[in-house]
């Protein structure tokens, strides 16, 4: 049932997401430093903090319980499992059955919820604040996630991620006006999810302003490691979902060995050029207030069911 | 020697339960015999219940007649698939609510122990006749009995006046929803005279009859799940319970309601017509949305907890719409997909809202207290009841890998098919009432954090709560029975599903079997592989290998060591109790995002205050729009009436000769 090469196929992929991860956050802040006119940090520089994170000692608050110790390994080994199944380089993914697109928000589901658990474990202002906003933010980007699922999934005919990249890469070239409208919802989603600028800036500690750091201020060494290298991964995989939905071009549909070295580079500069524009978003917006996140999100959910409603109407066929 | 029939085995465990009730009169104040040797006795036979249940499933139906009742009128018993799903959850669940209950009840205040043990084993054993009644007559009066005997056990405390107050408003609505019941009954009997099931399938309705019969059961029973409008019984009712009555009240009676709708909807009335999904649809999203909004604000865990039960029964609406939809339109497979939902979602409900509302039973034993605002950090005193109430709050949030997300992806699944539908705009309505779904499975989400996070994590909100103490032996048990069950539910979908697939070919003709039994126990594919597939057990397993395999490397690679200190918080100093969220605070976000779904008086301070103090009542639109104005009514009803009560011997003489002439100017042949 499982071939060999497939499993092998798997585990590259899953290793390839580890090594690229932190450097995909790398390319970002380099670039966002360009744009902004500062010197930019070295692209290694996120391995630099992971190896020194591990290395130090962890600082447990004295009101931790086993919950909090637990949760950024749980929230690490659910962003392995969503990278293992968001196809990559290659469509033959032995795990991709363990999970469709509406398990893979499942997924991140989990990963959210423990992460805010863990926030609210120690019992401080800024932790139960970044935990409620976490579930704020989560409770408004799910459902338009979800849409836009929908949208593609009703597209391909198929709610599994590696069936619908074959539908849209490798079968005869349509236009279809929904994906114009999800993609966009899709884009503000992600922006969401991984705290990028409009709705949270992973480069503030401003108290007040602050969502995801605020969640993790109490985390240290391992434990803090651990979280920043999900929090790539998840980029990771929002970054290899989106290319997947809208620009599924390149990804091999077997698992020869052949294919899937060409899919490398080809996916290097798809992340490159997603990583700029990324930079270039973050760049060109403003924070915004936590109560406009709402509308940022209500615009993003209300564009996903757009897409729907222009695929029932105008793309079936009557 | 006659063969016993497994409709035989049930009706003698019916007994057993009514028999375990008598001997707690036997000593009514005997707590120790009781609660140690009865409610086990009880779990044992809710065991054998399940699993008759579970053996039933895919056996031929089994009749059976009871000459107990009036003359003339026995009562029919029938045990067929439907059924058979639903003992079996009420077997299942029941046996964690028992060995849990016989640790939880204890001497004090209230009905005495042996009247509680026979009202709560008679509640048990009139559930099981609801489902294997055969006739209206006997339906109702099991329905009845349930209904009774569930309102002496809300109302337990009785020495409290709003716990009479909820549970007169729980037997209001009880019987409001009977009385349509019964008219949804009468309709279907069509003058015939035949009150059986059987009589009532053989009828040949009009659409307009048919209907009626099909929304007096939609009102009826309703009323007992807690759909919207009459769900505010709900909210009432499951605080002032005690936990295990509560437990047993959400995760299976809720589901008895579910399954008379479901035995009228699909098996009596006939083929249904397509706006009838229509009206379910509505009424269901309409209830989620309802039932998970108020669930965020609420302040009381057990009233959060009723709250999300009514999310779910909104839930259980909608997928019943959606395969009443496929059904109407005779798309079988995919009504049977739709339906397979419903009786998925009905089992996972039944373990995880039990677990969740026993959990809280353990809270208030051990701090007394049901305030989300004076409570926090129980994690460390209570750490059995905590991460076994983690399990509940991931399955109740709809997240993989339990059994809540099986349903909810079920339901989804069921979703993206309707565009198929040949109807001119419902195939694009229908497919966008998923992104409302989409929204209360997101927003269930926030309210169980809110749950989970206030209760158990964070400081502990008052001093008295260091001396919370864990739960007790039998009550371990029992909330582990119901967390494995969860994650069973969770983990093993298709064997499941293939179990219980053969209530959804007796009521459509079509199952998933032949389609899930191909790929084997652990990958559930409802249509094909390629189209959608869920694998929880290799979800499951590659996280525990990712966390474990993780957790290895990094303390080999690096260390292991740790180190405690206080909390930095940005170097803030006060880091008291206060500085966490409130219950009120958490969710201000939702108050605020959907402001016009609650009716609130709020008090915010002004700056010149020199005693400053917040307030928020929240409260439900329904009452103050809906039931409030019907009060007022009655109440002006009365006083008209009580006009007529002029004290007067004459007058009242008088009356009844108007009366007489009246009728017999109606009636002049």
């Amino acid at each position: 049932m499982i071939s060999i090469s497939g499993l092998i196929g798997q585990l590259f992929a899953i290793a390839l997401a580890l090594a690229l991860a932190p450097l995909l956050s790398g390319w970002v802040g380099m670039c966002r430093a360009w744009l902004q006119s500062r010197t930019a940090p070295p692209l290694w520089q996120p391995y630099y903090m992971l190896h020194k994170l591990f290395h130090k000692d962890v600082v447990l608050a004295e009101g931790a319980s086993s919950l909090f110790r637990v949760a950024p390994f749980v929230m690490f080994g659910c962003m392995v499992l969503a990278c293992a199944i968001v196809p990559s380089l290659s469509t033959d993914l032995p795990f991709a059955p363990a999970a469709d697109a509406l398990a893979l928000v499942g997924v991140f589901g989990l990963a959210r919820i423990f992460i805010a658990l863990a926030a609210m474990d120690i019992g401080t202002s800024f932790g139960t604040l970044g935990g409620r906003r976490e579930m704020l933010i989560g409770f408004l980007a799910e459902p338009a996630l979800l849409m836009v699922i929908f949208t593609v999934a009703m597209i391909a005919q198929s709610t599994s991620v590696a069936t619908i990249v074959e539908t849209l890469a490798h079968r005869d070239f349509y236009i279809h006006p929904s994906l114009a409208f999800a993609g966009v919802a899709f884009t503000f989603v992600s922006l969401a999810e991984n705290a990028r600028v409009p709705v949270d800036n992973p480069a503030t500690h401003l108290e007040l302003t602050m969502i995801h750091e605020a969640m993790i201020l109490e985390y240290s060494g391992r434990h803090l490691a651990l979280i920043e290298w999900a929090a790539s991964l998840k980029l990771y995989a929002y970054s290899c979902l989106g290319l997947a939905f809208f620009f599924p071009w390149g990804i091999a549909a077997g698992d020869s060995f052949p294919a899937l070295l060409a899919a490398i580079p080809l996916l290097v500069l798809k992340l490159a050029i997603g990583g700029v524009l990324l930079a270039g978003i973050e760049t060109i917006n403003a924070k915004l207030r936590i109560f406009r996140a709402p509308e940022f999100l209500g615009t993003a959910f209300l564009l996903a069911v757009l897409g729907l409603l222009v695929r029932l109407l105008l793309e079936t066929k009557l | 020697m006659p063969k016993l029939l497994a409709i035989d085995f049930l009706l003698i465990l019916a007994s057993a339960w009514a028999a375990i009730g008598l001997a707690g009169l036997a000593a009514p104040r005997n707590t120790r015999f009781i609660s140690k040797i009865l409610f086990p006795l009880g779990a044992l036979v809710a065991l054998c219940v399940g699993g008759v249940g579970l053996c039933a499933l895919g056996a031929p139906a089994e009749t059976a007649v009871l000459g107990i009742g009036l003359p003339d009128l026995p009562f029919h018993l029938r045990l067929d698939n439907l059924t058979a799903v639903f003992v079996m959850l009420l077997g299942c669940v029941s046996v964690g609510i028992s060995i849990y209950a016989a640790g939880y009840f204890r001497d004090g205040a209230g009905t005495a122990p042996g009247l509680l043990c026979l009202e709560y084993h008679v509640f048990l054993a009139s559930m099981l006749m609801v489902l294997l009644a055969d006739d209206a007559y006997a339906f109702m009066v099991a329905w009845e009995t349930m209904a009774l005997s569930s309102f002496f056990l809300v109302t337990t405390n009785h020495q409290h006046a709003e716990i009479r107050r909820a549970g007169y408003l729980y037997l209001l609505i009880a019987h409001v929803g009977a009385i349509a019941i019964l008219l949804s009954f009468g309709v279907m009997t069509a003058n015939s005279g035949d009150y059986t099931f059987a009589g009532m399938r053989a009828q040949q309705l009009s659409p307009f009859w048919a209907s009626a019969a099909y929304l007096l059961a939609l009102v009826g029973f309703g009323a007992k799940a807690g759909l919207l409008p009459v769900h505010v019984w709900l909210p009432e009712a499951h605080p002032a319970a005690p936990s295990p009555v509560s437990a047993l009240m959400s995760g299976v009676m809720l589901k008895t309601a579910i399954y008379g709708l479901l035995r009228v909807s699909f098996d009596l009335v006939g083929t249904p017509l397509w706006w009838w999904g229509v009206v379910a649809l509505a009424v269901g999203l309409a209830t989620a949305l309802f039932g998970v909004l108020y669930a965020t604000v609420q302040s009381d865990m057990k009233r959060l907890l009723a709250y999300s039960s009514i999310e779910n029964i909104g839930l259980l609406a909608v997928g019943i719409g959606l395969a009443l939809i496929f059904h109407s339109y005779r798309m079988e497979a995919l009504a049977a997909l739709a339906l397979t939902a419903v009786f998925y979602h009905c089992l996972a409900h039944a373990g995880f809202k039990s677990l969740l509302f026993l959990c809280t039973g353990s809270v208030l034993h051990a701090t007394k207290e049901r305030n989300l605002g004076k409570l926090g950090g129980l994690i460390h005193r209570m750490p059995w009841v905590a991460w076994l109430a983690l399990v509940g709050v991931i399955a109740s949030a709809g997240l993989p890998p339990l059994s809540g997300f099986v349903s909810e992806w079920l339901l989804l699944q069921g979703f993206l098919f309707s565009p198929g539908l040949p109807h001119s705009w419902l195939n694009m309505v229908v497919p966008v009432a998923a992104a409302l779904v989409a929204l209360v499975a997101a927003l269930a989400g926030f309210a169980m954090v809110k749950f989970y996070g206030i209760i158990f994590l964070g400081q502990m909100r008052e001093a008295a709560l260091k001396d919370a103490h864990d739960a007790g032996l039998w009550e371990k048990v029992g909330l582990v029975w119901l967390a494995l069950l969860t994650l069973l539910l969770g983990v093993m979908p298709a064997t499941v599903i293939l179990r219980i697939d053969a209530a959804t070919r007796q009521l459509l003709g079509k199952g998933l079997a032949e389609r899930i039994d191909d790929h084997g126990w652990w990958l559930l594919a409802p249509i094909a592989p390629a189209r959608a597939s869920y694998a929880p057990i290799l979800f499951l397993v590659t996280i525990v290998l990712s966390v474990w395999l993780g957790r290895w490397l990094v303390h080999r690679l690096y260390h292991g060591r740790v180190r405690r200190s206080p909390a930095w918080d940005c170097g803030y100093f006060f880091q008291g109790p206060r500085a966490q969220d409130t219950a009120e605070g958490f969710s201000q976000p939702i108050r605020r995002i959907f402001e016009p779904m609650f009716r609130m008086e709020r008090h915010f301070p002004s700056a010149r205050d020199t005693a400053p103090y917040y307030s928020v009542k929240v409260e439900d639109h329904f009452w103050h729009w809906l039931y409030l104005p019907i009060a007022r009514l009655a109440g002006w009803i009365s006083t008209l009436i009580t006009n007529l009560q002029g004290g007067r011997i004459a007058i009242y003489l008088m009356y009844s000769f108007v009366t007489l002439i009246v009728l017999l100017l109606v009636a002049r042949p």
